[in-house]
C-alpha cells in the first residue's frame, strides 16, 4: 500500500491558537479515512491544507499527484432555482474549471469524459436539466460525478452527506466507496456524524481541541479515548451497528445539531 | 429628409456601429452578471460613470475617457471594499449615492451647454463621432479579449465558488478583474444610452435569455441577440420617429424580457 495523502509533523496555528501539531498522518491509496471532531476543531482547515489554499506553519504535507489529482465534493447546499447551470456543465467544471481560456474548444472531448462521470454515477437522466430544480440528493450525485470526471488520486469530502435523507445518504457514500474500490483512490471524509459511513471506514482521524487521536473505528471510538480527547466523561455507547456519543457537551454537542442548523 | 436618407448620414452610421458593438459585449457580460447578481453594482458603476464623465466635461477632458475612468475606480471600489456578500448591497448604496451626488456637483459647476449634460444620464446618440468611436472599439475589443481568457474559470467561481477556491480557482482576483471588465463596458454604455439605462442593455436581455434556457451557452447567444435587437431596433426607431433612443431601448429589451418571461413559466425551462 503506498501513500496517496502524507502529513508528517504538520502543525497549524494562527497566531497563538494551535489547532493542531505534530500531525503524521499517511493516507494509503484505497484508504477511507474519516475525519471528525467537534466545530473549530480544524478539520476544515486540515482541508485547506490538503488543497493547497493553507500553507502549514510547520512539517510537510504530500499529495500524490499533487493538488490537482484531487477530486472535491462539497456538502450539499441550496442552489438558486433560477441558476443557468445544468448538471453536466457542473461536472465539466470538475474537468477543466480550472484552466484559462473559454472552453469552447475541445468541447466534444469534454463532452465524452462528462457524459462517462454522469453515466457512472446515474444522472444521466437529469444532466440537462436546470440543476435548480434537482433534488438534494440527484445534486449531491453530480457532486460526486464532479469530483471523479478529472480522475482524482484523492477524494476530499467535506460533510457530503449532510442534509441529505437516509436512503440518499446511503447511495451517495455508496457511490465514493464505490469509486475507492475500483480506482484505489483514497478518501478523506470530514463528517460530524460517522454512522452513515461506518461501514467504510478503515480508520478514524478524530480532532478536538488540538488533541486527535488516530486509528480504526473500534480502537478511537472508545469511551476511554474520547473522554482523554475532550477531557470530560464522555461515554460511546453502541447500539447495533451504530455508535452514539454521549457527554461531548459543548462543542460536542455538534454530533447531532449540526444537522438541524443546516 | 427620409429615412433611408437619414440613415446615409455619418453620424447615424457611427451611432449603429457603436450599438452593435455595445450589443455585442453587453451581451455576453451579461449572463454572467446575472449569474453573480450584479445588477445592482451595474447600475452604482454607471452612476459614477457619469459622475465620472461629468467631471471630465467640467474640466475640458474628454468625456468618454472621464466616464471610463469613473467606472473602473467604482468597480475597483466595489471591488475592494464588499468583501463579503452580505455586505455588497450596503457599499453600492453607498457609493452610489456619493458618485450621483458628485455628479450633480459637477454639473452644477458646468458652463457649457447644456445638451451635453443631460446626454450622459438619458443617452445621446448623436454624440458618438469617431473618435468616441474608437475609443468604444478599442475598449470592447480590450474587454472581450481579457474576458476570453478568463472566462471558464470566472464562470466557475460564479456559479460554484466553493468547488472553485477547493480547484485553486483565484476566484476574489477574478472578481475584481471582471468588475473592471464590467466597468469598462459600463462606462461605454453610459455614453449610447446613458446611465440611468444601462440596465436595459446589460442585464434585461441576459435575464431574459436566463428565463428560456438552463445552458450558459445557449443563454449568451441569446443574450447577444436579445440585446442586438435592443440597441439597433432602439436606434432606428428613435431616428423614425425623432425621438430619444432611451425609451425604444428600455421598451424593446423588456418586451423581449416580458415573452421570455412568459416562455420560461410555461415550459419550467426547457434545455
Amino acid at each position: 500500500m503506498t501513500a496517496a495523502v502524507t502529513l508528517s509533523g504538520a502543525r497549524l496555528a494562527y497566531g497563538d491558537r494551535v489547532l493542531w501539531d505534530g500531525l503524521d498522518l499517511e493516507v494509503g491509496t484505497g484508504e477511507f479515512v474519516a475525519v471528525l471532531g467537534p466545530n473549530g476543531s480544524g478539520k476544515t482547515s486540515l482541508m485547506r491544507v490538503l488543497l493547497g489554499l493553507q500553507p502549514l506553519s510547520a512539517g510537510e504535507v504530500h499529495i500524490k499527484g499533487g493538488n490537482r489529482r484531487i477530486g472535491y465534493i462539497p456538502q450539499q447546499r441550496a442552489v438558486d432555482h433560477s441558476l443557468t447551470l445544468r448538471g453536466r456543465d457542473l461536472v465539466g467544471f470538475g474537468l477543466d474549471g480550472h484552466e484559462w481560456g473559454t472552453g469552447l474548444r475541445g468541447r466534444r472531448a469534454r463532452r465524452a469524459k462528462v457524459d462517462e462521470a454522469l453515466e457512472a454515477v446515474g444522472a444521466t437522466a437529469y444532466a440537462s436539466k436546470p440543476i435548480g430544480l434537482l433534488s438534494g440528493g440527484e445534486q449531491q450525485r453530480l457532486r460526486v460525478a464532479q469530483a471523479l470526471v478529472g480522475d482524482p488520486e484523492v477524494l476530499l469530502c467535506d460533510e457530503p452527506l449532510l442534509s441529505l435523507d437516509l436512503a440518499h445518504q446511503r447511495s451517495v457514500s455508496d457511490l465514493i466507496d464505490a469509486r475507492r474500490r475500483s480506482a484505489d483512490t483514497a478518501v478523506l471524509f470530514v463528517t460530524h456524524e460517522i454512522n452513515p459511513v461506518l461501514p467504510l471506514v478503515d480508520r478514524v482521524l478524530y480532532l478536538v481541541d488540538g488533541r486527535f487521536r488516530i486509528g480504526k473505528p473500534a480502537e478511537v471510538m472508545t469511551s476511554e479515548t474520547l473522554s482523554e480527547l475532550y477531557r470530560t466523561n464522555v461515554e460511546v455507547v453502541r447500539i447495533r451497528d451504530q455508535i452514539i456519543v454521549v457527554g461531548a457537551c459543548e462543542e460536542g454537542q455538534s454530533h447531532h445539531l449540526a444537522e438541524e442548523e443546516s | 429628409m427620409t429615412f433611408g436618407q437619414l440613415l446615409g448620414l455619418d453620424f447615424v452610421q457611427y451611432a449603429l456601429i457603436a450599438g452593435a458593438v455595445l450589443g455585442l459585449v453587453a451581451g455576453i457580460l451579461g449572463p454572467l452578471v446575472v449569474t453573480r447578481k450584479m445588477a445592482f453594482a451595474v447600475h452604482g458603476t454607471s452612476e459614477l460613470a457619469f459622475a465620472g464623465g461629468m467631471a471630465a466635461l467640467l474640466f475640458g477632458i474628454s468625456v468618454g475617457y472621464g466616464s471610463l475612468l469613473g467606472a473602473i475606480v467604482a468597480a475597483l471600489l466595489l471591488g475592494l471594499l464588499s468583501q463579503r456578500d452580505t455586505d455588497r448591497d450596503s457599499v453600492i448604496g453607498a457609493v452610489l449615492a456619493f458618485g450621483l451626488g458628485l455628479g450633480v456637483l459637477c454639473l452644477a459647476l458646468y458652463k457649457g451647454r447644456a445638451g451635453n449634460k443631460l446626454g450622459l444620464l438619458t443617452g445621446q446618440i448623436i454624440g458618438v463621432d469617431s473618435t468616441n468611436l474608437w475609443l468604444l472599439a478599442g475598449s470592447s475589443v480590450v474587454v472581450l479579449i481579457a474576458l476570453a481568457f478568463i472566462y471558464r474559470p470566472l464562470h466557475f467561481a460564479s456559479v460554484d465558488p466553493d468547488v472553485a477556491v477547493a480547484r485553486g480557482v483565484p476566484v476574489r482576483a477574478l472578481s475584481i478583474v471582471f468588475a473592471v471588465l464590467v466597468g469598462i463596458a459600463t462606462a461605454l454604455s453610459v455614453q449610447i444610452v446613458g446611465a440611468l439605462l444601462v440596465l436595459a442593455l446589460m442585464i434585461t436581455p441576459a435575464a431574459a435569455a436566463c428565463r428560456v434556457t438552463a445552458s450558459p451557452l445557449r443563454a449568451t447567444v441569446s443574450a447577444v441577440v436579445f440585446a442586438e435587437v435592443a440597441v439597433v431596433g432602439g436606434i432606428l426607431l428613435s431616428l423614425a420617429f425623432q425621438l430619444p433612443v432611451s425609451p425604444f431601448v428600455t421598451t424593446i429589451s423588456f418586451v423581449i424580457y416580458l415573452v421570455c418571461r412568459g416562455i420560461g413559466h410555461r415550459q419550467v425551462r426547457s434545455t
